[in-house]
């Protein structure tokens, strides 16, 4: 197939053409060096997609088996019976002896097939740390630029949410009544809050009631031991018991989501500057180490020089590219 | 020496054949044939849209109506299903779960309409939508809604139809997917602890009637080629059945303590390679659970030779009924008292099979009982691996399979000669017939109250009152199995149930040939990946309402150990969610997997709307028991190939997929 007009690839996306946007998310994983510069372009003509910026970028997070699929599932339906149209980004771990994967989240959902409206992509982490697959920046940003709310969904807990941070406008945690773990982590300040924290599987009235009073009891401890949540410390986290299966409590998720999203509105476009270049940091970092770090004069110059090239338009992935160019150059001067 | 003449005899159990296709009234015919020939039970198989809640003319009944069974969608199919046959006389056994409130229903109508008082019917409905999540994926409801299904047939029968099996708990299909003798034991009866327990907790039995509803339960178990271990098996079964009805329930009657069970012999283990071997290991596997005369099971069906290459004739059903009748009748079998009391191999080895089971019950019990397990993952889980592990010793010969992995080379069969008639076809006109039928079964009768019945059922099951008086109501007003099923939907939804396979762990051969195999393969993969940019990736779908997954299953884990991105998406999906998510997944091929016999009118159709949504080059293969002649056909409309059991190294299944994406690519 001769290659297409990034320009010309972009307005079908724009318009949700779904074999368009389909042919976007294949560039945006392909990892051959001679593709990254059609998927800056591309990325490039998506950034000022009508959508993208009036958008909502939601990832939806939280320790295995809790029901994050079921849970996405009804959320995505009740946000299309509202007339919006949605994009999910289904995250899934690699096999590490493999590599290979097995892309599960599509059983656990119900969608009708011909609506034009819904975009179900799954990706493998292909053994990134952190969680987050290798293409989900450029997936998001893809999706956001053809629908009005993008669905992230990671499994996690703990350290790797943080990538999630870095690509969602709304961070939720969803766990199930009894998750201790995650509540030892919230008081011990080493997960991040949320901006929503959901109980799903809230079945049970009376388990709800108790895993909500318990998760409020931790988030106080967690904010008295100086946790903040997100950017901005005027914002409440609000708790949510949801049944996924049962399908109560998702209204109320999307009055919150829409409430957060509302008084983002003033510090979204910081907020989501500040996560590319984070994801700029991390990426880097990763890769290189405190080594690479130092070469390229520390983390205060490195951060710097993101804020820069990504306000000038360069992406996460191709702003790590030169980097890393740059520190193996530097590598090769040193004796 | 012997004496010939009359001698003191068991009554033998019940015969019967798995049987029904096409037409009420052709499966009619049949039964009167099987009767004839000296069977003593029925044995009802439903097709595919009655088993999972859909009228002939619903989409999702396209292909399958009539395939595997009979279609009955209403009191008019129900009476032309046993017309000529008194159903007081009758004990049928009907295959039915998720819409067994449904079918009992009708068939409490249809005897009504006869003349026939409901208290005097006998038989069993399967009725247990535990191993339906599990294993043969016909369930349509949520499990809280499918567990009061369950519990409104068991206290209504235990009421009044006192001779009816409420329940058969079935550890058959587990072992059909994959269970090995100790989780077999072991689910079965925490899939019957779940039941009582959800019966206990209706409040409808008096405590003191409770011995009642478990001497009612009945078993459906499987019996494997391995057939002393097996036999271990059913005497495990009855010690741990006598334990759990006394120590959790407290019965004190020992006849309700009965482990009572009916077997189907394992298909599983039926070979495609030299099929007529088949007829030696369901011998084999019949004197597992006849044997003991303290374990027997109370009615037999057995599979024919050639199940593995499509649908029986009723010659071949015909042959395995023959040899219950030349066991029970020919044979000095039913003339002693139990064989092995106080024979130390066998107890020994029933001891073992009790502990090891009594340990994964608790297992079990610890993680909240059959209901939780199955909503978790957790059971599916163990199933899927105990298969893999399965597929994974034939593959590489530790386990030995005549005709297959071993003695392959053999004269051609006589039997197989003309392959493409030594099996049924059922007539592809038989779903148009069924649909016009249904129309006019709808013009004919009383709109109003057909209405009524559907409001009344959608009131009760809102409530906690019993479904079955508003059903029963329902099948006199005329009501279809779709309407019925459709009705409850809308209450209570539908549930997808967890696949296992995203979980589950494969221990693969470290060293030696398949080790290198699989190392070639994966280098392959990396190669291919370097090449294409990113990580091939396969669609594995399961198109109709056929809910046998294992296939696929083994092949969505085995694409995903040798490295492929495999997006798997459960059992029955359409044709156009298996395009939808073939296009916005941006697969490199997709694999279709179809055990109906519905393959002729649905892999093409995917074929179809794949080239209709501009994806028509991209590869797709299919998988099932497909005949040969269907299997040319398929290839000639573009399937770029055909597996089918015989196909059971999936080593070289994973080399053809390869190839078939380096293929694509490179014409790219």
């Amino acid at each position: 197939m001769p290659p297409s007009d990034p320009a010309d690839d972009a307005r079908h996306v724009m318009s949700a053409d779904k074999a368009a946007v389909s042919r976007a998310l294949n560039l945006v994983e392909d990892r051959r060096a001679e593709s990254h510069a059609r998927v800056a372009q591309l990325l490039a003509a998506l950034k000022d997609a009508p959508k993208a910026a009036g958008g909502h970028r939601v990832g939806l997070t939280g320790p295995p088996g809790v029901g994050k699929s079921t849970l996405t599932s009804a959320l995505a339906r009740s946000v299309r019976q509202r007339g919006r149209s949605v994009g999910v980004v289904a995250v899934d771990p690699s096999s590490v002896r493999s590599g290979g994967s097995l892309l599960g989240d599509r059983a656990r959902m119900s969608f009708d097939p011909t609506d034009a409206g819904l975009f179900v992509r799954s990706l493998a982490t292909a053994g990134e740390v952190g969680g987050l697959a290798y293409a989900a920046n450029s997936a998001v940003r893809v999706l956001a630029a053809a629908y009005d709310m993008v669905i992230v969904e990671t499994t996690g807990v703990g350290q790797s949410e943080i990538d999630i941070v870095h690509v969602a406008d709304t961070v939720v945690l969803v766990i199930q009544p009894g998750s201790g773990d995650v509540l030892q982590f919230l008081k011990a300040g080493i997960m991040e809050i949320p901006d929503i924290l959901v109980v799903n599987k809230a079945d049970h009235e009376e388990l709800a009631r108790r895993a909500v009073a318990d998760l409020r009891g931790a988030l106080q401890t967690a904010r008295a031991a100086g946790a903040t949540g997100g950017l901005d410390a005027d914002w409440e986290t609000p708790i949510l018991a949801t049944s996924a299966t049962k399908v109560t409590g998702i209204d109320e998720l999307i009055e919150a989501l829409d409430r957060h999203r509302r008084h983002l509105e003033s510090t979204l476009a910081a907020r989501r500057r500040q996560g590319e270049v984070q994801w700029v940091l991390d990426l880097f970092g990763r890769k290189h180490g405190e080594h690479g770090v130092s070469t390229l004069g520390g983390l205060g110059q490195l951060k710097a020089r993101a804020e820069r090239d990504v306000d000038g338009g360069e992406t996460p992935l191709s702003l790590c590219e030169h980097l890393s160019r740059e520190y193996v150059a530097a590598l090769g001067k040193t004796p | 020496m012997a004496e010939y003449g009359k001698r003191e005899r068991d009554r033998p159990w019940i015969m019967r054949t798995y049987s029904g296709h096409s037409t009420a009234a052709a499966s009619n015919e049949l039964y009167r044939t099987n009767l004839a020939k000296g069977q003593t039970g029925l044995s009802v198989a439903f097709d595919l849209p009655t088993q999972t809640g859909y009228d002939a003319d619903d989409p999702l009944a396209r292909g399958e109506v009539g395939k595997v069974g009979v279609p009955v969608s209403h009191i008019g199919n129900m009476r032309s299903l046993f017309e000529g046959l008194p159903l007081d006389q009758m004990n049928t056994s009907m295959t039915i779960n998720a819409t067994a409130v449904w079918l009992l229903s009708l068939y409490v109508a249809a005897a009504e309409d006869q003349g026939v008082d409901h208290s005097v019917l006998r038989g069993t409905t399967q009725n247990d939508i535990i191993k339906e999540y599990l294993s043969r994926g016909t369930h349509i409801f949520p499990p809280a809604p499918s567990m009061r299904l369950i519990t409104d047939l068991i206290t209504y029968t235990v009421d009044e139809v006192p001779k009816w099996n409420p329940i058969n708990i079935c550890s058959y299909h587990l072992q059909e997917a994959g269970a090995t003798p100790t989780q077999e034991l072991a689910y079965a009866l925490v899939t019957a602890i779940g039941v009582l327990d959800a019966v206990k907790a209706t409040g409808r039995v008096p405590e003191d009637e409770f011995g009642k509803v478990v001497g009612r339960m009945s078993f459906f178990v499987n019996a494997g080629i391995r057939f002393v271990e097996e036999l271990c098996k059913m005497r495990a079964f009855v010690e741990l059945w006598d334990r759990i009805t006394q120590e959790r329930y407290g019965v004190t009657d020992p006849k309700q303590r009965r482990f009572r069970y009916g077997v189907q012999v394992n298909s599983l283990g039926l070979t495609e390679q030299q099929p007529e071997n088949n007829v030696i290991r369901i011998v084999l596997e019949m004197l597992a659970v006849t044997l003991s005369k303290d374990a027997r099971a109370r009615a037999i069906q057995l599979p024919a030779w050639n199940e593995a290459l499509g649908l029986p004739r009723p010659w071949d059903q015909q042959w395995s009924l023959r040899a219950q009748q030349i066991l029970a009748y020919e044979s000095d079998l039913l003339e002693h008292a139990d064989l092995f009391k106080g024979s130390e191999v066998v107890e020994e080895k029933t001891q073992q099979l009790v502990d090891s089971a009594w340990a994964e019950v608790q297992e079990v019990l610890k993680r909240g009982g059959a209901v939780e397990a199955v909503e978790s993952g957790y059971i599916k889980q163990k199933l899927v691996e105990s298969n893999a592990a399965r597929i994974r010793a034939i593959e590489n010969g530790d386990q030995v399979v005549v005709g297959v992995n071993k003695y392959v080379e053999g004269a051609p069969s006589p039997l197989t000669e003309n392959l493409d008639e030594a099996i049924l076809t059922v007539d592809p006109k038989v779903d148009a017939d069924q649909r016009a039928a249904l129309a006019r079964w709808k013009a004919d009768r009383d709109q109003a109250a057909v209405e009524k019945a559907l409001a009344e059922l959608q009131r009760v099951a809102k409530t906690d009152e019993n479904m079955m008086t508003a059903s029963i109501a329902a099948a006199h007003a005329g009501v279809t199995t779709g309407e019925w099923a459709n009705t409850l939907r809308e209450v209570w939804g539908e549930y997808r149930a967890p696949t296992g396979v995203a979980g589950a762990t494969v221990k693969t051969s470290g060293s030696g040939a398949a080790a290198a195999t699989i190392d070639r393969l994966r280098k392959r993969l990396h190669e291919l990946e370097g090449r294409m940019g990113r990580r091939a990736k396969l669609l594995v779908g399961k198109p109709g309402l056929d809910g046998h997954s294992n296939g696929a299953e083994q092949i969505a884990i085995k694409a995903r150990d040798v490295g492929f991105d495999v997006v798997y998406e459960g059992i029955r999906v359409s044709p156009e969610q298996i395009v939808a998510s073939a296009l916005e997944e941006g697969v490199h091929l997709i694999g279709l997997s179809i055990l109906s016999g519905s393959h002729l009118a649905l892999v093409p159709e995917v074929v179809q709307r794949l080239r209709d949504a501009g994806l028509g080059d991209l590869p797709v293969v299919a998988g099932g028991i497909i005949p040969e002649a269907d299997a040319e056909q398929l290839r000639a409309e573009g399937i770029a190939a055909v597996y089918t059991p015989k196909d059971f190294e999936l080593d070289n299944i994973m080399s053809d997929l390869i190839d078939l994406v380096d293929r694509q690519h490179a014409a790219e």
